[in-house]
């Protein structure tokens, strides 16, 4: 994994990924998700320079001159079956992979709480 | 601390593997560093790193091709030669300090034995002037980028040839050159290497990242989003300040350890100042 920085994801792996958001489907679904308008907060937050700036590496549809040096940020639930885990990835991203360029957005207070809370949904809508 | 050392190791371990322990030392720091460049973009020979970004896009080498038909640094080689010239207010000059200037670049950054330090081109001009009664030039633009890229013309097609003496402290100002370059900083966590090892030739948004090979030998350069020259630790401070972290004063001893090191590492790649960049 950390010489391969782009993981990619195999057959295998999203088949069992898929399995495991069928099966958190229900539950989430009975859950109102995040209303239309704090994705839209998510949204700014991922977009503008000062804050997420998450453009400067990723592809996101709808967002223009992305750089390339992360995975282009598709099929999130498919990736991250589990939403906790996403977070985490956005929090500190140099606990699953320590040479990560990624900055630690959570653990050096780049963004606060609220707003990696707001990123998070918004990335997960993905 | 301890983790300090980790990360380090860690990102010698993935780019580079500069990071083995003490008995490797500068030369072999710069076979690797050097290989690394080379097998990252093959075809692109040792001397073309000189030119940064266009060395590694077609692109962005048109753009700068078509500048450099009227380049933008020319006045200001002219303004340099001007000033070299000039005699300092006791009948003395430039020439008096560099017998062999104007085309001295290559001999900068050295070690200097009696002061124990890093001697810059730039730190060694202000020690001139102060020594014939003329005030200290500030260090990221202005005159002193005019008087540098005079002399850096001159110095054009010479080698770098930075040499670490077998001297301990000057192993010791090496070696924290090469940590500078190494360790994470900022609000934002990156190092040197993450942007100019790791990702050199990826996209940061709209920008392409250099390779650090090559990255010493145009200074001072005219960047079209100055609108003007700037020296090297100019650049130094922009980059440092672009991960939110706090930029060091130029000329300071580690600008000057960091200029050692990553000169030294472009060993071999003749100089092409002054430079133009976007
Ligand atoms: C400086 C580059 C950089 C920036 C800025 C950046 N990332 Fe990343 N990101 C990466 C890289 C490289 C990876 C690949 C995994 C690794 O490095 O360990 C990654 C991985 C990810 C992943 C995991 C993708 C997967 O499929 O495994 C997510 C999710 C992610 N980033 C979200 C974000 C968000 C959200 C932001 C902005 C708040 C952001 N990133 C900003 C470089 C960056
Ligand atoms: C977040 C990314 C990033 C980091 C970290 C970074 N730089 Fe840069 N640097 C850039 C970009 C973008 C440019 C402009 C495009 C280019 O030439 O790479 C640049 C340009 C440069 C240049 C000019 C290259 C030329 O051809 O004129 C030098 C020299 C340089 N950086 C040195 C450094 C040093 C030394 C450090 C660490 C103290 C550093 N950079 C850290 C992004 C970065």
């Amino acid at each position: 994994m950390r010489t391969a920085p782009f993981p990619p994801l195999s057959g295998m792996a999203l088949a069992s990924a898929m399995a495991l958001t069928a099966g958190l489907a229900a539950p989430l679904q009975a859950t109102a998700g995040p209303s239309a308008q704090a994705l839209e907060q998510g949204r700014k937050i991922a977009f503008t320079r000062k804050l997420g700036n998450c453009l400067a590496c990723h592809h996101i549809a709808g967002g223009t001159a992305a750089g390339n040096i992360g995975p282009p940020l598709v099929a999130m639930k498919q990736r991250y079956p589990n939403k906790a885990k996403l977070h985490a990835q956005i929090w500190d991203a140099t606990v699953a992979n320590p040479e990560t360029p990624m900055p630690p957005f959570g653990r050096h207070q780049i963004l606060t709480e609220r707003q990696i809370d707001l990123l998070t949904d918004y990335i997960w809508s993905l | 601390m301890l983790k300090r050392i980790i990360t380090l190791a860690g990102t010698l371990g993935l780019c580079l593997s500069l990071a083995t322990p003490a008995q490797a030392g500068p030369k072999e720091d710069l076979a690797r560093f050097q290989h690394f460049y080379l097998k990252r973009f093959p075809g692109v020979p040792l001397k073309e790193f000189a030119n940064g970004v266009y060395a590694i896009d077609k692109v962005s080498r048109e753009n700068w091709e078509a500048i450099e038909e009227f380049p933008p640094y020319e006045p200001y080689v002219e303004e340099g030669k001007e000033m070299w010239n000039t005699p300092f207010k006791d009948g003395k000059g430039y020439k008096d300090c560099f017998p062999d200037g104007p085309a001295i670049k290559a001999d900068y950054p050295r070690w200097d034995a009696a002061s124990k330090r890093v001697l810059t081109l730039e730190l060694a001009i202000n020690e001139c002037r102060q020594a014939h009664g003329e005030k200290p030039l500030k260090y990221k633009k202005g005159p002193i980028a005019i008087l540098t890229a005079y002399i850096a013309w001159e110095s054009r097609g010479k080698p770098t040839h930075v040499v670490i003496p077998d001297d301990p402290d000057a192993r010791a100002a090496y070696e924290r050159g090469k940590r500078f370059w190494l360790a994470r900083r900022g609000q934002l966590n990156f190092s040197c290497a993450t942007c100019h090892a790791q990702n050199a030739g990826k996209h940061i948004r709209a920008d392409i990242l250099s390779p650090a090979l090559g990255h010493t030998t145009h200074f001072p350069v005219y960047r079209s989003k100055w609108g003007e020259l700037g020296t090297l630790h100019r650049r130094f401070t922009g980059c440092n300040k672009q991960v939110r972290a706090k930029p060091f004063k130029p000329q300071s001893e580690q600008y000057r350890d960091l200029e050692y090191f990553l000169t030294y590492m472009s060993n071999g790649i003749p100089l092409n100042g002054p430079g133009a960049r976007k």
